[in-house]
């Protein structure tokens, strides 16, 4: 039986109603729009990436606690990282909230490790990896808009 | 935590029944779902608008008729295959009777509302709505009933206009008049409102259309479980319904259409049944209902539809609006005195549906943590993404009801909107 609180932890919670990096980029020289047609989840997400190096990032849009949170704590986690390590750890993260196990070293995630528990609800996955889907798309150039449908 | 409830002695002083002549403990036995756990809990299901649940005599005359009737039908001398078409004929009937239609000729077996609207715009539709020619429907209607008419615009050319509605979720009944022009050729409107359960004034839409010969479509969808309907009082020329939404089966529903619009209108789709006589060189066409009905039916479907009807009519249309009406208005009460919640549709007649936001918290977090109470509701945009547009919200919760739902389910409600706000406090 899943508890609440495995999914509702304290840090989501806090992104949720402060999300960081919530804003455009001036400088951003990459976006992409990932939305989810089931809720009407909706994030835009924006990055400055200078060579191989994710120099900047932030995030619009609107979406319930667990996507908004996440998509805030991606923003922290992938910042200053190579393209590369970010595809990495979104592949880590994906394992995490599919299956609740992190490959090899839990380390690697850091404070994402919290969305562990979404593993317990399946239809909540989604929402997890929306801004992923969304950051991935931006990086990679994608000019359509990503569903996670 | 600021999310008390404004007025706590109300569960004190309301009684608890609700004096209607219903015996919703008796209603509820019928429902063997009603009876099961969901995540440890006692399963409260307020997800009517999107599906109903089954009573026994539904589950039993499916069971049945598989069992001990199952035959092709209007095809075989045999006692079985004569005793399917009678049952599938008796099915028709209780359709008739059910919406107070003049003639079985006048109802068409379809899957569902949606194949309904969808036939009508396909053959009514490509017939009479030529380029320049327009199509009106509302700001509130389920995409099933935007979607084919857009798919038809596009294809002919033509418009779709949509009558706007106010705050509160009702049809401005005036800006609807002003877009009913020559151009217009058909009007497709919802009874009610499956996304804010608003009751849209149907005979004075059906009215204004019909002095400028326009005919109209409802989409009944929503009201035919809630209120008694007579489509020959509403004098509508389309009504459409879903059996499901109706505690019938999935996978059956019904068009009803005047008999000399469905006269004139071309065939559907081809196939068996729907014919007369075929030739390599011509197919005559059979006759109405059988005109719009290809292929071999959904015959279990229709006898389970009949044998809800059967059910419905026992428990009377109106005993349920009325306890309904209860229900829903205390529905209505409770949750608009919690702090932090905010209806979305407060039109004055409303059925079935309390539509609600609560502030900071998005409708999908509320939905999950109701489901660990077991409780169940929908949320989202309700296939009606042109409402949540229109108020300006991507979602909501949605609590919709069924004669089943007593009111001890809503103080249940009321108790997991606290603890949502509770987590998020």
């Amino acid at each position: 039986m899943p508890e609440l609180r495995d999914l509702y932890q304290e840090v989501i919670l806090e992104h949720s109603k402060a999300p960081r990096n919530f804003h455009e980029l001036a400088q951003s020289n990459q976006k992409a729009e990932g939305f989810n047609p089931l809720c009407g989840d909706h994030f835009t997400v924006y990055v400055n990436v200078d060579g191989d190096s994710i120099q900047d990032i932030g995030f619009q849009g609107s979406g319930c606690a667990i996507s908004k949170a996440s998509a805030s704590m991606m923003t922290q986690a992938v910042k200053g990282k190579s393209k590369a390590e970010a595809k990495e750890l979104f592949d880590t993260f994906h394992k995490l909230v599919t299956t609740g196990e992190a490959n090899g070293d839990r380390d690697d995630l850091g404070k994402l490790a919290v969305f562990s528990g979404v593993s317990e609800f399946p239809v909540r996955v989604k929402c997890a990896t929306l801004a992923w889907h969304t950051l991935q798309a931006a990086l990679e150039g994608k000019q359509e808009k990503i569903s996670t449908e | 935590m600021n999310t008390v409830a404004k007025s706590p002695s109300t569960e004190s002083v309301r009684p608890r029944s609700t004096g209607a002549s219903l015996d919703v403990e008796k209603i509820r036995r019928d429902f063997p779902i009603l009876a099961r756990d969901v995540r440890g809990k006692q399963l409260i299901y307020l997800d009517n608008a999107a599906t109903s649940q089954k009573p026994r005599v539904v589950i039993d005359a499916i069971t049945r008729y598989y069992e001990q009737e199952n035959a092709n039908i209007h095809r075989g001398v045999h006692f079985l295959s004569e005793l399917a078409t009678s049952k599938h004929d008796r099915a028709r009937q209780a359709v008739r009777g059910f919406i107070n239609a003049a003639d079985v000729k006048e109802l068409i077996f379809v899957r569902g509302t949606t194949e309904a609207i969808n036939l009508v715009a396909q053959t009514y539709g490509r017939v009479n709505v030529g380029s320049a020619d327009e199509v009106l429907i509302t700001a509130m209607e389920h995409h099933s009933n935007i979607v084919p008419w857009q798919m038809l615009c596009d294809e002919k050319g033509a418009k779709l206009r949509v009558a706007p509605i106010n705050d509160a979720g009702e049809l401005i009944l005036d800006e609807f008049a002003k877009l009913l022009t020559s151009r217009t050729k058909i009007v497709a409107v919802a009874h009610v409102s499956n996304a804010l359960g608003t009751v849209n004034p149907l005979a004075e839409i059906i009215q204004l259309a019909h002095k400028k010969n326009i005919p109209v479509l409802v989409d009944g969808a929503q009201a035919v479980p809630h209120m008694k309907v007579d489509v020959q009082a509403l004098d509508c020329d389309f009504y459409t319904l879903s059996s499901h939404k109706m505690f019938g089966p999935m996978g059956i529903g019904v068009l009803y259409g005047k008999a000399h619009l469905l006269e004139a209108m071309p065939p559907y789709q081809g196939g068996g049944d729907m014919i007369s006589s075929v030739t390599f060189d011509k197919t005559i066409y059979n006759k109405l209902p059988f005109k719009f009905e290809a292929g071999t039916p959904d015959v279990a479907g229709a006898i389970g539809l009949g044998a809800a009807i059967d059910y419905l009519n026992a428990i009377g249309i109106d005993n349920i609006a009325k306890y309904e009406h209860e229900v829903v208005s205390y529905a209505t009460e409770r949750l608009s005195a919690l702090s932090g919640v905010r209806l979305i549709g407060t039109a004055k007649e409303r059925a079935g549906v309390v539509s609600f936001v609560i502030e900071n918290i998005h409708p999908h977090d509320v939905g999950t943590i109701l489901d660990q109470e077991g409780i169940a509701i929908r949320t989202g945009h309700h296939c009606a993404q042109p409402i949540m547009q229109r108020f300006g919200i991507p979602a909501t919760a949605r609590a919709s009801f069924a004669f089943y739902n007593t009111k001890e389910e809503v103080d249940a409600l009321v108790n997991g909107i606290i603890k949502v706000q509770e987590v998020f406090a």
